[in-house]
């Protein structure tokens, strides 16, 4: 084909052009021609169709996650807020904690290593575009049955991706989810968390200012994997019987990637760069029309300078490439000499590609020849709007009128059995499997990792400042009530961050639900934001970031909405953090917060295959004093160990806590089915030295938190009331499901 | 007392192993892979990772670095040097300790706290444990399987020259569930477990890796 140039473009109006395929609608390509004056060249019509796409333009989500704006908390912690590569939240002592989650659900079903790889890295460059070194990843993981054969080819194979990638970076992975659904077969999420840390004053930000200054294009070369893949992959739904993909998925290099990390890093010691930008979704087409939008407007890249792996690319494929381990910086003309140096230090690829200028225009050329001319704005922030029709589904009414009656144990051999089944489940059971290959010890400031409520980091080692993250998301609830159901996911994130000990600061969420086009996904979508921006709101917690993802759906069946939120907290001493559990007898358990008869949407409920009833209601004041209860708790020495109750109510916690360092417990339950089933939000068990009892008790009284003896820990067993479960059947039971059935 | 610990492009363990340095109360030196001055250090480590990508074989491109000439004069003639886990690949590629470490039998990256037991004390990374002591340090690799012929391993065997062992399950397929070794000299010792990163129980599940670093300190100040 010949070069498609401005000047032919202009000449050649009724040329006809593929839009459709590209995913552009009719009235979307009317209107990059109205924007133009004129048909786009195809390598325009490249730009514009994938920064267009829903995965990069957020057109069918814009409308609903203005709330966020409009409900913002009003916060001095914020340094940088939405919009961004990621929020920037202060963190005390001079330092800036960068946060971020994203999807990686479509490639990760294509290909389950490559796209769960390149989703870890992904979002480590976005966190080090920041400016920040990464130092930890979290992965959120949601797969189809686990008894399913599909299941056994993605699982291994995400759970070695993220490993292998994240692994060979040198960061720590220190906590997330596995979770099994039927609706995740055919759409398995997979999200990816990193977590990164600075100085306030390293903060860096997407914008090529100065007129002069250059356009810097380093790190891999450019080469033909992901071309189209966030428009094609991530925007389309899978068909039942869908034609092999494998092409559009991209190939990552960690080793690349780390070399990149510690070049960047030496490179922004020495404040070299005045802009920067990663290249993910949409490569260069997104990173220069980002950064040129960042600045005035005006910059100009000589297209042909591109470093390539495969030398017959095209102008537009080399524009859409999704190639990894990718960088774009804008460096002045007096620093370039020492930032070329650096990267020929770490034996990276760094070219000179263009230039800041005056003007308002991106315009790139080929050889000479102008192929692109375009306002960047037009491209990266003023794609289509949709204000998709939303309505309630028909299913809520049905499922929330549906009484929830599962079968309870009713005698102590039945007591026993729930237990253990819960113990055993795959929701619940040991994660081992898939932890042990993480590495959580790299860089030597984990403290905590799974099976932890969070994730805890030390950021200086001299002062002893930490953070703590948690994610979490409950869709059964979400299912259920999506306005409630965020808002449980987020009260849960928060009250995993508060049982250490730290102090919740921030939320970051990726929203993974199905196609947008179908008003009643559209509804589930609409209900979660209001409840997450209400929630936020009122929890004091500003949201810096999020991503959404959509068409998670095969067919007619969408996956279950899930939200999976994201919640970061400080803590000034993690010496003094709470730990999950007790490692010695003779403390007694106390468990706070009210129990009432919230079946609907439980782990019980899961296994006797029930999803209707009503969510549980929370009361977000309550959930918000039981935190202050948990941080003093932590500060005034109070307990020896705290653990958060969620899946699996009280059963499941119990489980965890003995099984942890192999101490059991006695407990005495008044109604023991509802006590140890239900999953009644907002409960935490604390273990405290009985000297502790007055103090613990006066707390909880001031926090207006009911707290109840429950039990001591010691002995060899869990009891609780007549039901004997030696821990080492509780323990075969709760760690033999992976390895049976993944291997 | 200097401690060099290099680092390779790829490299991850190098700034927990100057941390164990110090801990044990050394200076730590960076060592750049192209640079072939070692800066006066008195011993040196080579940190986990995957240097240079583990592109061809784990430690085989390392070996050829300009540090490593340096690195493998000075150790011949007796200057302390330890490899773990990446390191100990890189040791054994440039022959300064036989045999080779291969993909785990498992097939899987694995991360644990291993107990491991130390069975030779009298080498220069070994001094400050007893002999047969058994410590808990983190083990973490994908390619951890200590493989040589028999004629090698029955001269490791009755030379004392394994300095330890995986005790119970064995985590990797490694023979004789050989978890480190050291050369005739004593002064080389590679290792596949982790001992940087168990030196304080906040970061790490025990402080038992702690003596592999004072060991030096020990048998350096003995001289």
């Amino acid at each position: 084909m010949a070069l498609d140039t401005v000047a032919a473009a202009t000449t050649s109006p009724d040329t006809k052009q593929p839009f459709r395929e590209l995913g552009l609608k009719e009235d979307e390509y009317a209107r990059i021609r109205e924007i133009l004056g004129r048909r786009p060249t195809s390598s325009e019509l490249a730009m514009y169709s994938v920064m267009w796409s829903e995965h990069c333009s957020y057109k069918s989500s814009k409308v609903h996650l203005k709330q966020f704006g409009d409900k913002a908390v009003k916060t001095d912690a914020l340094l940088v807020g939405i919009g961004e590569n990621a929020g920037v939240v202060d963190v005390g002592q001079g330092y800036a904690v960068t946060f971020k989650i994203e999807s990686h659900n479509h490639p990760s079903f294509i290909e389950p290593y490559q796209g769960a790889a390149t989703g870890v890295g992904g979002i480590v460059r976005d966190i080090l575009t920041m400016g920040a070194r990464p130092i930890a990843v979290m992965d959120p993981l949601r797969f189809g049955p686990a008894e399913a054969a599909d299941t056994r080819r993605v699982l291994p194979g995400v759970i070695a991706g993220v490993g292998g990638y994240g692994n060979c970076l040198g960061l720590p992975n220190i906590g997330g989810e596995v979770t099994f659904d039927e609706t995740y077969a055919g759409n398995p999420l997979v999200n990816a968390l990193c977590i990164g840390v600075m100085k306030h004053s390293d903060i860096k930000l997407a914008k090529a200012a100065g007129a002069g200054n250059l356009v810097v294009l380093y790190g891999a070369k450019t080469g033909g994997d992901g071309i189209g893949g966030v428009s094609v992959l991530a925007s389309e739904t899978f068909g039942a019987s869908g034609p092999a993909k494998r092409p559009s998925v991209q190939v990552g290099d960690p080793f690349v990637e780390k070399v990149l990390i510690e070049c960047s890093l030496e490179i922004f010691a020495e404040d070299l760069v005045v802009g920067i930008q990663d290249l993910g979704g949409a490569g260069l087409s997104c990173a220069t029309s980002e950064l040129a939008s960042g600045g005035t407007g005006g910059m100009s890249v000589e297209l042909d300078r591109v470093p390539l792996r495969d030398p017959s690319l095209s102008p537009e494929e080399i524009l859409m490439s999704e190639s990894q381990e990718r960088m774009c910086a804008i460096v002045e003309p007096k620093n370039i000499e020492r930032f070329l140096e650096i990267c020929k230090k770490w034996d990276v690829t760094a070219t000179v590609i263009g230039e800041v200028t005056t003007g308002d225009r991106l315009e790139i050329t080929w050889h000479g020849e102008l192929i692109v001319d375009v306002p960047p704005r037009t491209v990266a922030h003023e794609g289509p709007v949709y204000q998709r029709p939303f309505a309630e589904p028909a299913y809520i009414k049905q499922v929330n009128s549906e009484k929830v009656d599962v079968p309870l144990p009713t005698n102590a051999a039945e007591i026993k059995a729930a237990v253990l089944k819960l113990a055993g489940t795959p929701n619940l059971a040991d994660k081992s499997w898939v932890t042990s290959q993480y590495d959580k010890y790299v860089q030597g400031n984990t403290i905590q990792a799974q099976p932890d409520d969070s994730g805890m980091v030390r950021v200086d080692e001299s002062t002893h400042l930490g953070v703590a993250v948690s994610t979490d998301a409950n869709a059964n609830w979400s299912y259920l009530n999506p306005y409630e159901g965020v808002r449980l996911a987020l009260a849960e994130a928060a009250r995993n961050i508060a049982t250490a000990g730290a102090v919740p600061l921030a939320v970051s969420n990726c929203l993974n639900f199905g196609s947008p086009e179908d008003p009643g996904v559209m509804w589930q979508f609409a209900e979660t934001v209001r409840g997450l921006a209400d929630g936020c709101l009122e929890m004091g917690l500003p949201v810096t970031g999020g991503n959404v993802s959509f068409y998670n759906q095969t067919g007619s069946t969408a996956i279950l909405p899930t939200p999976v939120i994201a919640v970061l907290g400080v803590i000034d001493d993690v010496r003094t953090r709470t730990p999950m559990s007790f490692d010695r007898a003779g403390l007694d358990l106390y468990l706070l917060g009210d129990t009432g008869e919230d079946f609907a949407g439980s782990e019980w409920a899961f296994i006797h295959g029930i999803r209707g009833g009503q969510s549980p209601q929370l009361d977000l004041q309550a959930a918000m004093r039981l935190n202050t209860l948990l941080v003093a708790g932590r500060t005034e020495k109070i307990f020896t160990a705290a653990h958060d109750l969620s899946q699996g109510g009280l059963s499941a916690a119990l489980t965890e806590m003995v099984l942890r360092h192999g101490i059991g417990a006695t407990v005495k339950l008044k109604n023991a089915a509802v006590d140890l089933l239900s999953e009644t939000p907002g409960r935490v068990i604390v273990a405290i030295d009985p000297s502790k009892k007055d103090v613990l008790l006066t707390q909880a009284t001031k926090a207006k938190i009911s707290c109840a003896h429950i039990g001591t820990s010691g002995g060899d067993s869990l009891t609780i009331n007549d039901s004997v479960i030696p821990l080492p059947e509780l323990s075969k039971a709760h760690t033999e499901t992976f390895p049976r059935l993944f291997g | 007392m200097k401690v060099g610990v290099v680092t390779f492009p790829g490299t991850l363990d190098d700034r927990d192993a100057a941390r164990a340095v110090r801990f044990a109360g050394a200076q730590a030196i960076s060592l750049w892979h192209e640079d072939a001055d070692l800066h006066g250090v008195d011993a040196v480590i080579l940190p986990g990772g995957f240097s240079y990508g583990d592109y061809l074989r784990c430690g085989a491109i390392s070996r050829f670095a300009p540090v490593m000439q340096s690195i493998i004069k000075r150790a011949n003639e007796g200057m302390p040097l330890l490899g773990i886990c990446n390191g100990f690949q890189v040791l054994c590629e440039a022959h300064l300790l036989p045999g080779a470490l291969t993909r785990n039998h498992e097939l899987h990256f694995l991360c644990r706290d291993q107990k491991i037991s130390i069975e030779n004390t009298t080498s220069a990374w070994t001094s400050s444990y007893s002999q047969g002591q058994e410590i808990v340090i983190p083990l973490k690799n994908g390619e951890g399987s200590f493989q040589c012929d028999d004629q090698t391993l029955a001269a490791l065997e009755n030379e004392g020259r394994i300095i330890a062992r995986y005790v119970g399950e064995n985590p990797n397929g490694s023979r004789n569930l050989i978890a480190g070794i050291t050369n005739e000299r004593g002064n080389v010792v590679g290792l596949m477990p982790h001992p940087e990163h168990a030196i304080d129980t906040l970061t790490g599940p025990t402080a038992d890796g702690l003596g592999f670093f004072t060991s030096l300190l020990h048998s350096m100040v003995g001289k």
